[in-house]
């Protein structure tokens, strides 16, 4: 039904196709695409292979020798599946914040901001510049324990532990907030494309607002929600800065095993597992979110 | 009973709250966005009791004055200066190259090719720099400033193509027809029609790649050896309690990035209106 609706830009122009010489397109391609295959594909393998790799000794030092050693995979699973579960309980709930948050920012700077609409995209964009780390300790600050947030929010009673740092509430906000400009911007992309015109008629077939918006902005925007929630929900299901400096003890998400294990622990056959496992369900996640989205629009 | 008239100023004001309702939430969600900003910039102006700089204590001057009192924080940010510079020649380049190819040519394998650039965009951080430090390790390389440059490459290139791939998009393909049609050949057409065009879009992807490689950790993290690039060096020193000059190198990094990005928007107005 969507695409029988006229859309507001243009038909494509289809630009003349250059003729000359048929390998240049792929002379152009050549050097990127070759650096993408050597430093992202090839590694997906390597981490394959490290993954099913076995302890030659009893230390990392003594090295890893190629096996095919399934055990490391359900050992993941069966030591950690606590973790997996936290990061996307935490990934899953900072996107619907990000969403509720940053679909009213987006409607407001596609509809309502006038002249003032690039400056605003800038703001949203701005507070990203300042590094991602400071930022997030910058939380730390105004969630301490002694800050006015905290006091206001445990004064109420709200609080099991009178505290928001340390806590799984601490890291879902960070989460919320490192990744919303991940979220506003598509958002914005698919309002700003979306033609008044259609909400006008909606209102004209005597449609209130709050019908307008659920039976035709939202669903206009459908493409834009996907793309959002898609690009907040992974890097916030593998991310590990926010659990370790804003969560506690019990708030570790699969990033920071998987990172301690590589790093620190030196466990590279079990840290592989866990990062390949992370990915395919990750992939399993976002294919079905994709296929059901996708009928959704259709119907 | 009520007379006829408090109904209708209730309902005006209800009104009127209805109608700017949309834009007290614009300001709120700006607030909150800056929040963080607001409290890395003041706490910039501390001079902090103990190593910890999360409590008020007093105004100074210090830490803006004597940048560079802990020389370690102005190696990391030199590192990481040299590493983005030439992770986003390298990235721009290259990404650039193949958003040329994907909007300008037909050919064989192109969703593929979309398919590549998307992946890495879709795949967490965490798995992108554990496998390539599979792949380093399994390889034997010494970990150090190259792995790095080579892992920033390799997550620029795709925020490159998208960005440029972009402005390609939105350009009028007629005013490069018209060139030809004036007897430039390919060559010059590209280079005073195609290329001045696509200009604004390439800087914006390397202004992105810089900011990208810049503030890069958890990849950095993975593959870093013992190079220190400043968000490794914050990382370290958020265990102990981060110093005054990281809020000052903070706060730089915001009002610079948001005065690049304001000159650029005026410039290209200013352009538009000639």
């Amino acid at each position: 039904m969507v695409a029988l609706i006229p859309q507001r830009q243009q038909a494509d122009y289809e630009p003349t196709i250059r003729r000359g010489n048929k390998l240049f397109p792929y002379l152009l391609l050549l050097p990127g695409l070759a650096w993408l295959g050597v430093f992202f594909i090839t590694p997906l393998f390597s981490l394959l292979s490290t993954s099913l790799m076995k302890w030659a000794g009893s230390t990392p030092d003594d090295g890893f020798l190629p096996a095919f050693e399934i055990s490391n995979y359900t050992e993941s699973f069966t030591l950690y599946s606590e973790q997996y579960l936290r990061s996307f309980v935490f990934a899953g709930l900072a996107t619907i914040f990000a969403l509720l948050i940053a679909y009213p920012l987006a409607y407001f700077i596609a509809f309502k901001s006038g002249k003032f609409k690039n400056l605003l995209l800038v703001l949203v964009v701005a507070p990203f510049f300042a590094s991602f780390l400071i930022r997030t300790y910058a939380w730390r600050t105004i969630l301490a324990d002694d800050g006015a947030i905290n006091t206001f929010v445990a004064g109420l009673g709200l609080l099991p532990d009178d505290r928001i740092l340390a806590t799984p509430i601490a890291v879902v906000a960070g989460l919320t907030y490192n990744f919303l400009p991940f979220m506003t911007l598509p958002l914005y992309a698919a309002l700003d494309r979306l033609d008044p015109r259609l909400i006008e008629a909606s209102k004209d077939l005597y449609a209130n607002p709050i019908q307008g918006l659920l039976r035709v902005t939202f669903p206009l925007s459908l493409p834009g929600v996907v793309a959002g929630t898609l690009l907040t929900f992974i890097p916030a299901a593998g991310d590990y800065i926010n659990a370790q400096l804003l969560g506690g003890p019990r708030d570790k998400m699969i990033g920071n095993v998987i990172q301690s294990q590589f790093i620190t622990i030196r466990d590279y056959p079990t840290a592989a597992a866990l990062s390949f496992v992370l990915l395919l369900s990750i992939l399993i996640l976002v294919t079905i979110y994709v296929r059901r989205a996708g009928t959704e629009e259709l119907l | 009973m009520s007379s006829p008239v408090r109904p209708a100023l209730s309902s005006r004001a209800t009104l009127w709250i209805r109608e700017h309702l949309v834009v007290f939430y614009g300001i709120a969600a700006l607030m909150y966005l800056f929040a963080p900003i607001a409290v890395v910039t003041i706490f910039s102006f501390n001079k902090p009791e103990g190593r910890a700089n999360s409590t008020w204590n007093e105004f100074s001057l210090e830490a803006w004055l004597n940048i560079c009192k802990d020389p370690t924080i102005c190696s990391a940010v030199e590192v990481s200066i040299q590493i983005a510079l030439i992770a986003t020649i390298g990235g721009t380049i290259l990404g650039s190259l193949i958003a040329f190819a994907l909007v300008r040519h037909r050919f064989l394998g192109r969703s593929s090719t979309n398919l590549l650039i998307f992946l890495p965009m879709a795949t967490p951080e965490v798995v992108l720099g554990a496998s390539l430090l599979a792949l380093f390790l399994n390889l034997g390389l010494v970990l150090g400033p190259t792995t790095v440059i080579i892992a920033h490459i390799m997550f620029c290139i795709s925020f490159v193509v998208v960005t440029v791939k972009a402005r390609l998009q939105g350009m009028d393909p007629r005013l490069e027809e018209a060139a030809q049609d004036l007897y430039a050949n390919e060559r010059s057409t590209f280079r005073y029609v195609t290329l001045p065009l696509a200009l604004p879009g390439i800087a914006a992807a390397a202004l992105l790649s810089f900011s990208l490689s810049f503030d890069d950790y958890i990849i950095t993290n993975f593959n870093s050896g013992t190079t220190v690039t400043f968000p490794m060096y914050v990382w370290g020193a958020a265990q102990r309690g981060i110093p005054p000059q990281v809020n000052v190198i903070g706060t730089i990094l915001f009002f610079g990035s948001l005065a690049i990005v304001l000159v650029s928007q005026l410039v290209g107005k200013a352009r538009q209106k000639r």
